[in-house]
């Protein structure tokens, strides 16, 4: 993976074995260190240098729907 | 419900005041750059990019030392890639100078991947080059943690890691009136991940600056600008968390936990800055033996390099007498050009190369 300081990606849960799951990023499925956060199988994780810095909240899940109904909420409502 | 294209006509269109917006994440202003974002906005909307790149915000003299330590046979200095060729004070030697000479570097991708490393040679000391704002301290924290945990202690870090939040205070503090004034801030997205968004209320109450945390698509960013614009046009003075999926009010608990447990905030040096107090993050006193960080201001820099001007946004890249002529991607004159997350590099790459971006801030015209 290119090393970028703040760059992270996201990735899907599909195994843990302790304090390792295994993540699949659009079908690469790499080891990644969840000792920052609590998963479950399914859940979506921030992942940066190899370590998962968040889990993703799932009920946001679809970004930008829910980036443009926050700003609709900010200045149209 | 507003789309995509509502956002980039509006900003498009927008033909206000003029609006100086600063973005503090070199990944931010990578990505600014890729989605040609500079062309899809009036020209009445400038782009700053401010001290986001932490190896360009590093005092040359932190290279020096680097340098001093590798070259000596009982340490292994493990440094990221983009920290290999940055110039140290008066246009001294690089790591990867130092690495041809018979120095001791090795490059790391990670700062866990030393303890392997560390475990499997304990005759050697190895100094990480802790360079890093929030997003990569908890990995340190970390480290600190599995060394105790399992008896590796031949690592030691050399911290210049930092807090963002105290330099958009600093920029706020000393921006000019008029043309060097900053009218609102693009929040770092991964950073808030880890620190929450409530670090930037200073910002809001103090100093009376929208903002708003944006993601990392080119949609994320135009509507990071969108919804500035919109505070800014409404009178309001606000954080907006734009980037929810990943970033929520008090961030990642755990990760800041163990920040604390690891850390403490100290002044420290920034080049371009200065002081700034409670910037950095060094290792707690009852850990100081495992962090070799010095404590002196920052190291005089003889060379011609305008990294502390572009930083701060008082310059872009192009306005550096050096750029595209002594200092390009191959020849890099200071950490701004060497570093993937640095602005001259990140110009050299996208302007150089002829891909035109006409609406950029216009410093000095």
């Amino acid at each position: 993976m290119v090393k970028q300081m703040c760059i992270a990606v996201p990735g899907k849960v599909i195994l843990i074995e302790k304090n390792i799951v295994k993540a699949d990023f659009n079908g690469n499925v790499i080891p990644v260190d969840i000792s920052l956060v609590k998963v479950k199988v399914g859940d979506y994780v921030l992942v940066h240098a190899g370590y998962a810095v968040q889990v993703m909240d799932q009920e946001n899940g679809e970004s930008l729907a829910q980036l443009f109904r926050d700003l609709e909420e900010a200045f149209h409502s | 419900m507003i789309t995509i294209h509502d956002i980039v006509n509006y900003l498009k269109n927008y033909d206000g005041p003029t609006v100086r917006l600063m973005e503090v994440c070199g990944t931010h202003t990578e990505s600014i750059f890729k989605h040609g974002i500079p062309s899809l906005i009036s020209s009445k909307i400038r782009l700053i990019s401010g001290p986001g790149c932490p190896v360009c915000v590093t005092p040359a003299d932190y290279i020096d030392r680097a340098v001093e330590y590798a070259g000596q046979p009982e340490y292994i200095f493990c440094t990221y890639g983009d920290m290999m060729r940055v110039p140290g004070t008066k246009g001294s030697i690089t790591l990867r100078d130092g690495k041809a000479t018979g120095a001791q570097v090795e490059m790391i991708y990670s700062p866990l991947e030393v303890l392997e490393k560390a475990a499997a040679l304990p005759q050697k000391t190895f100094v990480i080059g802790a360079v890093g704002f929030e997003t990569t301290v908890p990995l340190y924290a970390l480290l600190m943690e599995k060394m105790l945990k399992q008896g590796v202690i031949n690592i030691k870090f050399l911290t210049a890691l930092k807090s963002i939040a105290p330099a958009m205070e600093w920029i706020c503090q000393n921006e000019g009136c008029g043309e060097e004034r900053i009218d609102g801030f693009i929040c770092p997205g991964h950073v808030s991940a880890i620190m929450g968004d409530r670090i930037y209320q200073p910002l809001m109450t103090r100093y009376q600056k929208p903002c708003a945390v944006a993601g990392f698509s080119g949609e994320h960013i135009l509507a990071a600008i969108y919804d500035l614009i919109r505070q800014i046009t409404s009178e309001r003075v606000e954080i907006h968390n734009l980037y929810r999926e990943v970033v929520r009010p008090e961030g990642n608990l755990q990760a800041r936990e163990l920040i604390d447990r690891y850390f403490q905030p100290v002044q420290t040096a920034w080049r371009g800055l200065g002081e700034i107090s409670g910037s950095g993050l060094r290792l707690r006193d009852i850990y100081r033996e495992f962090d070799l960080a010095f404590e002196s201001s920052c190291g005089e820099d003889q060379s011609l390099c305008r990294c502390g001007s572009v930083v701060t946004g008082r310059l872009n890249p192009d306005q550096c007498p050096l750029f595209g002529r002594l200092c390009t991607p191959n020849h890099p004159q200071g950490p701004c050009m060497v570093s993937t997350e640095g602005s001259c590099g990140i110009w050299a790459r996208h302007v150089l190369r002829g891909k035109e971006n006409k609406q950029l801030d216009g410093k000095g015209d």
